[in-house]
């Protein structure tokens, strides 16, 4: 079966002022539909650069990084763009919603950008407002939801386009631990469903929440296995 | 991309617009400001320009583009012409004779001459007025149009009979309860008997045209013979299509009767309407874009503060960049945004400035006669959207240009 994702001798370097910095050495991994990937590893290990490429935000400074079978490689700035419009659903430590815009209209925004019907795009998001169960919270603006709120508005917001794969960054970061129980659920729930969950995390209780870790250090994978004592989120939402 | 898919660009860039000027209310309502005041003035010098140029036509219009002035001067010339022509022979009535029965294209020709006397009626009287000696034809080679009676005929003309024209104001000053014709009234030391009154004309260059009386030129002459500047001989031509033919004649006529020898340059001048619409062109051209260049100056700073803020209003939300550009806004999207956000600042400015201006034109319109033309509207409106776009292009360059990683990482 062709991988979703497949990454093959990928190396990311930046330049920093006169010093070359080796972000991902030689890194090589390949994920399937429907797996629940944890990625870990301490900071400064090259986890957020190869969240980076994996995402399509940046594009590695050689090596393979196929995305559903194309090269990514080759695309130009509006080709990423719209991989990351259809493809990727992000989820990030902060959130980062727009302040300004209530939850609907922030759910909405990936299916304006795809350039999809108001009729058809206001009942898609209010499905995926559903599906986190915030349908009474549509017309609230982030500062008027909770952490945890506002962390299912976005997981809505990275389902609404029905993406290849979902890559949360440390989402359970700035909640406390409870709310973070329930949206390692959801997550839960969202793979049972048939999605490929992507998480990025340095903390060890989050990422056995996945079928398989993938660590990285210094750039390299170190480790890549899959987990035989699954954490199950004990409160179901 | 798709026409559709750019209509919800553009509308979803109107929208978060509208969110941000909201948001930052003072800080919009500064930078409007700018624009605001350059677009004011822009219509404003539009405005008094079209005034000109319009009170520049009504007047010149008096002039009627079909009469030839034979003088002693151009009216156009520079100093040195006018020390070397000031010994030319005067203009007299023998030369206006030759013109009237030699010239074969000639609708009409008058002698034309005047003098500043008092007159009075009874016990009213005026000081000031203008007494021009004329024939009979002078109402149509002037343009004149009678109020009340007649002009004097060809007979009352030619007989050197004391009867005069008034103009509106003078018969409205004179005789304020009765009516003036058949009246006598004493200009000078000499009394005329009023056959007519002109309509009211208005003025010309700062002259009051209502301020004349108009009698027969032999009877002028006769009377008010202190008359060291000879006169001029106003013609309307035959046919207006025809005036250079016109004009060429007269050369003719009044070279042979003022004697100049051939290959000697005319000691007289042919003037008419032409020359004025020519200077006015290019007096009014330049002092045109002078105004138009300084007014366009505030609009140029009008422009800068919205670069500014709009630089501002980028950085300040780099982050929503970073998150825009990760869930799949294009560079194009990003562009669009902030170039919708700088326009519609600079184009409510354009808006509010033109609100302001139409009273204001209004108060211009007390001295000139000029209303705000709907073009000018048009292309004050214009202005602002192109100066938005114009001015926000460097900032929303830059915003479409960052790296989604960098800017997701900005705080």
């Amino acid at each position: 079966m062709q991988p979703v994702i497949n990454i093959k001798n990928v190396k990311k370097t930046y330049i920093m002022g006169t010093v070359e910095v080796n972000a991902l050495v030689d890194v090589s991994i390949r994920i399937q539909k429907n797996e629940y990937v944890a990625i870990m590893g301490p900071s400064g290990s090259g986890k957020s650069t190869l969240m980076n490429v994996i995402g399509c935000l940046d594009t590695p400074t050689s090596g393979l990084y196929e995305f559903n079978g194309v090269n990514v490689g080759d695309m130009n700035d509006n080709e990423l763009a719209k991989i990351r419009n259809k493809d990727i659903g992000f989820v990030f430590q902060t959130f980062n919603l727009l302040a300004r815009s209530d939850a609907l209209h922030n759910v909405e925004l990936p299916l304006i950008y795809s350039g999809m019907k108001k009729t058809d795009r206001k009942v898609r998001a209010e499905e995926a407002l559903g599906h986190v169960r915030l349908e009474d919270r549509m017309h609230h603006k982030p500062n008027e939801l909770s952490g945890g709120q506002r962390q299912r508005v976005a997981i809505a917001r990275a389902l609404v386009t029905n993406p290849s794969i979902i890559l949360a960054d440390e989402p359970t970061g700035n909640l406390d631990s409870k709310t973070g129980v329930e949206i390692m659920g959801l997550f839960n729930d969202l793979h049972a469903q048939g999605n490929t969950i992507i998480l990025v995390t340095h903390e060890e209780d989050i990422a056995r929440h996945a079928h398989r870790i993938i660590r990285v250090r210094d750039g390299l994978i170190e480790k890549d296995f899959m987990v035989e004592d699954r954490v199950l989120p004990g409160v179901n939402v | 991309m798709k026409f559709t898919d750019f209509a919800y660009e553009v509308k979803e860039g109107l929208g978060i617009s509208f969110q941000a000027i909201r948001a930052n209310k003072m800080r919009s309502v500064l930078t409007t400001l700018g624009i605001v005041i350059g677009i004011v003035s822009v219509t404003l010098m539009g405005t008094a320009i079209e005034g000109m140029s319009r009170s520049f036509n009504e007047m010149i219009s008096k002039i009627g583009a079909d009469v030839l002035f034979v003088q002693k001067f151009s009216w156009f010339s520079s100093q040195e012409d006018f020390f070397a022509s000031r010994n030319r022979k005067n203009i007299d009535l023998k030369q206006f004779k030759a013109v009237r029965d030699q010239g074969s294209t000639i609708a009409a020709v008058s002698p034309m001459t005047g003098t500043r006397v008092p007159i009075k009626y009874r016990s009213l009287s005026s000081d000031g007025i203008i007494l021009i000696g004329v024939n009979e034809q002078y109402i149509q080679v002037g343009g004149l149009n009678i109020e009340m009676g007649r002009f004097f005929s060809q007979a009352e003309s030619n007989g050197d009979r004391p009867v005069a024209v008034l103009g509106y104001t003078i018969a409205e000053k004179l005789f304020p309860s009765e009516t003036p014709l058949g009246k006598n009234v004493k200009v000078g030391a000499h009394s005329f008997r009023v056959v007519g009154v002109v309509s009211k004309q208005g003025s010309f260059l700062g002259m009051d045209m209502d301020n004349r009386v108009y009698v027969p030129i032999t009877n002028f002459l006769q009377k008010f013979s202190n008359n060291r500047r000879g006169m001029d001989i106003h013609v309307k031509a035959a046919n207006i299509n025809d005036l250079e033919n016109t004009k060429e004649e007269l050369r003719g006529i009044l070279r042979k009767v003022r004697g100049v020898k051939p290959g000697v340059k005319d000691d007289f001048a042919i003037n008419q309407q032409e020359m004025f619409i020519q200077t006015f062109n290019q007096i009014g051209g330049v002092i045109a874009a002078i105004g138009l260049f300084i007014t366009a100056l505030s609009l140029f700073v009008g422009a800068i503060g919205i670069m500014n803020i709009m630089f501002v209003s980028v950085t300040e939300r780099t982050k929503e960049i970073g998150i825009r550009k990760a869930i799949g806004a294009r560079r194009s999207t990003i562009l669009l945004q902030f170039l919708i956000e700088s326009a519609a600042l600079s184009l409510i400015g354009g808006i509010i400035g033109i609100i302001i201006s139409y009273p204001l034109s209004l108060l211009i319109n007390q001295i000139l006669p000029t209303s705000m033309p709907i073009s000018v509207v048009a292309i004050a409106i214009l202005i602002s959207l192109v100066v938005g776009v114009v001015s926000g292009f460097l900032p929303a360059n830059r915003a479409s240009k960052m790296d989604p990683v960098e800017a997701l990482r900005h705080e």
